[in-house]
């Protein structure tokens, strides 16, 4: 890979260097610093990280209020537990809602995978299948929102424990709803896109008015596998711990 | 080379299927530590090493980091080490809180009481 000349805007050749020196090769450069992406998709992954310290502060607080508070917290294994078939099973609707959003980032790797393969018919049908694991995941989260609030839990307080528990949990299971339904939405923008065949005829979208081809799959899948990713966390951190 | 061949990422089907199936397996592994109540330190290194190769694999593969450029790995990963230093210094101020709370909030004793080797 070392030494493999890749073509700049302009049509001169750059030397792509590999390791460290890569690193300052690149960004010291005097074109773009991020080769090999597209600029769609290198401003896909900056707004991540910006997203990513969003949810942080979120994951921080709560962790903040929890050490900090001297009542007991409400035991999440308890609080998340549902009766089903007659079985009392701890946690079990969050389980499934994990299960759920992984295969929705399973189907759209694929999909990004047969988008760069001119594969229409696999792009839609994996984009649509994405965007309706996405919708359960939204509805569950709904159902989720409903047992908690008849329960009596709120912003302000719940009959279970600590008074933050209520705050840490809208705030970030809704923040976190409201990207896996923006998600959604814009699955199946792309997915007509794909259908219609825009990407291949490099057709301005109505959002942004940019030309965009398969890469704007692959910047669709950046952001869905990104929600996933912060359900690892919230799962990880909110309903185990 | 075209630069769209170039950008584009092609990676064989099974690699999905193979980090779709290790996603599974990881998260029941993780509900499990839940299910068998495991509790204390096992719990939790159990679910932050579960949560972390998780993490790995979905932004390795699925979001295709590992086959990147260097360069934009290094752009997106480094920022993240000053969330470290938040939660650190967070974590720190919370049970400094939590203290103050324990002494004088309702009930407390009023009095700083120092343990041998601890501070609570």
């Amino acid at each position: 890979m070392a030494n493999e000349a890749v073509v700049d805007d302009t049509g001169r050749s750059i030397a792509m260097v590999e390791g460290l020196q890569g690193v300052v090769a690149d960004w010291s450069s005097d074109q773009r610093a991020f080769k090999r992406v597209p600029w769609g998709k290198a401003m896909m992954w900056i707004f991540l990280l910006s997203d990513t310290f969003i949810f942080a502060c979120f994951l921080t607080s709560y962790m903040m209020v929890r050490i900090s508070t001297t009542v007991p917290w409400p035991n999440p294994s308890e609080v998340f537990a549902l009766t089903l078939f007659g079985h009392h099973i701890p946690l079990i609707l969050i389980a499934i809602m994990t299960f759920i959003l992984i295969s929705s980032s399973g189907t759209m790797a694929m999909a990004v995978k047969f988008g760069y393969e001119r594969n229409r018919k696999m792009t839609t049908i994996l984009l649509i299948v994405t965007a309706m694991f996405g919708a359960s995941f939204v509805g569950m989260q709904a159902f989720e929102w409903t047992k908690l609030i008849e329960e009596g839990v709120r912003p302000w307080g719940n009959p279970m424990g600590a008074a933050q528990f209520g705050a840490c949990f809208f705030m970030i299971t809704g923040f976190h709803g409201t990207h896996v339904t923006i998600g959604v939405i814009f699955l199946l923008i792309v997915a007509r896109k794909v259908w219609k065949g825009h990407l291949d005829d490099m057709k301005p979208g109505f959002f942004t008015s940019r030309r965009g081809g398969y890469e704007v799959v692959e910047i669709m899948g950046l952001y869905w596998h990104f929600v996933d990713l912060v359900w690892v966390f919230i799962f990880a951190l909110f309903y185990l711990w | 080379m075209s630069e769209a061949q170039v950008e584009a990422q092609q990676h064989p089907i099974a690699i999905y299927f193979w980090v779709w199936g290790l996603l599974f397996v990881l998260s029941t592994m993780s509900y499990m530590v839940d299910y068998l109540q495991f509790q204390g330190l096992l719990r939790w290194s159990l679910i932050i090493i579960f949560m972390f190769l998780k993490a790995g694999f979905i932004v390795a593969v699925f979001m295709h980091l590992y086959y990147e450029r260097l360069a934009l790995a290094c752009a997106l990963l480094i920022p993240i080490g000053a969330l470290l230093v938040l939660i650190g210094l967070m974590s720190f101020e919370a049970g400094n809180t939590n203290m103050t709370r324990d002494i004088y909030l309702d009930g407390g004793s009023g009095i700083l009481v120092m343990e041998e080797g601890t501070i609570h």
